[in-house]
């Protein structure tokens, strides 16, 4: 049946599901940021909760504290979760990112020994991709692992690793071929972040908090089995966790939603005074969030129906972080001289606008910048030539 | 929740994309342009025959009795091929308005005609002033705010309005009916007129669609073939960039257009919304296409040898068909801004019928 765009009465009865779970258990205050100490702890504990609801990672085998859930049950989560404002998921990178490459790549032991603490929060991930000279030239990777027996010695410097300052474990590319270049040689392997030989330094972000930290490798030694998929293989690797980075699931529609109803309420409560000119990229911010979501779930369908998601994921990468940007300069414009004002100011009305639009900022940059993703778009989707 | 078309439906959408390619290439259009053709009938005729004015006809009246999920990858494909029959407008818009109509003797011996072929109609609206009107014309559905009329194209004085988009020949009537008697009046001629425009603006935007991704392809085609530098001018980012943000534009446009067929027939706030959404997603999409599209072809972009302003020019026109983005950017501003019905991301395939928004 096609174009059928209605919920079933099961998909009905779920969302309701979520929803009344939400409700009871969704903290009353917000948590301090992630960025910080504190907030990382408060947010490694409300993964706890929503483990224990059985709400980690829905879209995952029961085996590994998943439901079996279809990705049309994963939007409508996603929908209740930031409807009911719950936190920002402290292990996105360990559930969206390396999780599916796990399930991809990985042994059975691998799978079974990681991904169930992953869906519970116990383990929280991070991220170790771009170094001093290597960032958007990912290929460029000069860290080293160097077998030794049955382990590899880790040599090199990681950079702009979000969550990295708490995070419990990483995962890193390695040249593990002497003399490689390039794509080739390259290794994907995973490393626990307190032990022996790493060293982990926070980096202040625009914010002020770590949100993100460097980590120097002096001579740590991981197991061999470790390594993710063969030696050498870690590049393909990393285009498919690069690929579920940018695809359907790191930024899900309903927060750009719920960002976009917010604006739509702040523009009622500045209408009288406001730039006329101001409701139209108010409305515009609506309908972008609104064509994002109806893509999603396009491209959900899509998947169910036996498709594929490859150089898709560019377009999507593209248009989410330049609609969170928009969304969040119009908010900030609605605000005007208040805009400026931290969340100490007695007339600051809602620091959230302020902190959204900084984190906005980065959304072009991270995951693999929008100027990379457009030449990913000519190159594999129009078919240019490279350059 | 199925967001994808049936293998029926992208069938007939590809026989359709062979057929275009078959009667209405840029040789053909530029015989159109050059006032040369001598095509036009063969082409009405290759439509009939494919049975593509009836897709939105009931079966009693020998169409297909499709519905409008089934039409809109078909204006697609017209955008696509910048067809100069108004099809469109005949298939999509006008038979399935009067399809609601068929208890009135002149609607339902007209529909028939109409789903064969063998009848053509313009169709003229307060938002869509210049009707496309088709060679041979035999019937006009016009509508103002008070009254739909359904005429005899030989009781209509009409006016020329010659189109930069040559496969467009616009005309409007003189004077609107005068002395005839409406088919419709009071609110069931509001409705009419508002279905008009719904349907109107949502197979405009389809063709959009069609027409953006028709310039993506010759720019991308261009810029692989064209040399400067030593290199072929594709393979600089300059040039990748501008051609990507058009794949980006178009492809977040396409589940906006085909989400709002489900709302067509419904005239409540959300619903409204929805069409407006749709034709300003399609037309932005069309608008930054062409403009791309003539700044990667450079002077030869801008010249009348090269096939790229035919398709240029339909975008332009469609953009300011069936409602201009004035009109509908200000109804979602004013529907959004004004929460004139719930938003939030539970909301987003929402169907809540309420009736005509005033």
């Amino acid at each position: 049946m096609a174009l059928e765009l209605q919920f079933t009465p099961e998909q009905q009865r779920f969302r309701a599901e979520v929803r009344a779970w939400m409700q009871a258990h969704v903290p009353a205050a917000p948590l301090k940021t992630l960025e910080s100490e504190a907030g990382f702890a408060q947010h490694r504990e409300w993964e706890r909760t929503l483990s224990s609801g059985n709400w980690g990672m829905i879209t995952w085998p029961k085996e590994y504290g998943g439901r079996g859930a279809n990705l049309i049950d994963w939007l409508i989560f996603e929908e209740e979760y930031y409807r009911a404002n719950a936190p920002l998921r402290v292990n996105q990178n360990g559930i969206f990112l390396l999780g599916p490459t796990l399930m991809e790549f990985g042994t059975p032991e691998q799978k079974a020994r990681f991904l169930p603490r992953m869906a519970s929060g116990a383990e929280i991930w991070a991220q170790g991709w771009s170094e001093p000279q290597s960032g958007s030239d990912l290929a460029a990777v000069r860290a080293t692992a160097t077998r030794d027996g049955d382990h590899y010695v880790l040599k090199g410097h990681k950079i702009w690793s979000s969550r990295a300052a708490f995070a419990d474990w990483c995962f890193c590319m390695f040249r593990t071929e002497a003399g490689s270049e390039r794509h080739r040689g390259l290794s994907f392997v995973l490393v626990p972040l307190r032990h022996p030989g790493v060293r982990v330094r926070g980096i202040r972000q625009i914010h002020g908090e770590p949100g993100f930290a460097e980590i120097f490798f002096e001579e740590a030694r991981v197991p061999v089995a470790n390594r993710l998929g063969d030696e050498g293989a870690g590049w393909h690797i990393a285009m498919a966790t690069a690929g579920f980075e940018r695809g359907l699931m790191l930024r899900s529609p309903a927060r750009f939603q719920v960002a976009a109803h917010k604006l739509v309420q702040l523009w009622r409560s500045h209408a009288h005074t406001a730039d006329p000119a101001l409701a139209g990229r108010v409305a515009q911010s609506w309908m972008d969030a609104q064509a994002y979501a109806l893509n999603t779930y396009r491209t959900a369908s899509r998947l169910m129906a036996g498709g594929t998601i490859g150089v898709e994921a560019s377009l999507n990468k593209i248009f989410w972080s330049e609609l969170d940007l928009e969304l969040h300069r119009a908010g900030m414009n609605l605000l005007g001289a208040r805009a400026e004002l931290m969340a100490a100011a007695p007339d600051c009305a809602d620091p959230s606008w302020l902190e959204g639009f900084m984190f906005s900022l980065a959304g072009p940059i991270y995951a693999g910048t929008n100027e990379i993703q457009r030449n990913l778009i000519a190159e594999r989707l129009l078919g240019l030539p490279r350059g | 929740m199925d967001f994808t078309f049936t293998e029926e439906q992208q069938m007939m959408a590809g026989a359709f994309r062979e057929l275009a390619a078959d009667i209405c290439s840029p040789e053909h259009l530029r015989a159109v342009y050059d006032g040369t053709d001598i095509q036009g009938e063969a082409r009405w005729a290759r439509l009939a025959d494919m049975g593509l004015f009836g897709v939105l006809a009931p079966e009693s009246a020998g169409g297909m009795g499709l519905g409008d999920a089934d039409f809109v990858l078909l204006a697609e494909e017209a955008g696509r091929a910048a067809l100069p029959e108004p099809l469109v407008e005949q298939a999509g818009v006008a038979v399935p308005a009067l399809r609601e109509l068929a208890i009135l003797p002149q609607v339902a011996s007209l529909l028939p005609r109409l789903a064969s072929g063998e009848a053509r109609i313009a169709v003229v609206h307060p938002y869509n002033p210049f009707a496309n009107v088709p060679p041979a014309v035999t019937h006009w559905l016009a509508c103002d705010a008070q009254a739909v009329y359904l005429l005899e194209a030989g009781s209509v004085e009409t006016v020329a309005e010659p189109s930069v988009d040559a496969g467009r020949r616009l005309s409007r009537p003189a004077a609107l009916a005068q002395g005839a008697a409406p088919l419709l009046t009071d609110v069931a001629a509001r409705e009419m007129g508002e279905r008009l425009l719904n349907r109107g603006a949502l197979h405009t935007a389809a063709q959009c669609l069609g027409v953006a991704e028709r310039m993506l392809a010759i720019s991308v085609d261009y810029a692989k073939e064209r040399h400067q530098f030593g290199k072929p001018i594709g393979s600089y980012q300059a040039i990748k960039h501008h051609l990507a943000s058009v794949a980006v534009k178009l492809e977040f446009a396409r589940a906006v257009v085909y989400a709002a067929v489900a709302h067509v027939v419904d005239l409540g706030p959300r619903a409204l919304a929805s069409v407006s959404h749709a034709k300003l997603a399609a037309a932005d999409a069309a608008d930054l296409a062409a403009r791309t599209a003539i700044q990667v072809h450079g002077a030869m972009g801008y010249s009348w040898e090269v096939d790229l302003h035919f398709y240029m020019k339909r975008a332009w026109a469609l953009g300011g068909a069936w409602g201009d983005h004035s009109f509908h950017a200000r109804r979602i501003q004013t529907l959004v801004c004004g929460e004139a019905f719930p938003l939030g991301p539970d909301q987003t395939f929402e169907r809540t019928a309420q009736g005509i928004h005033r």
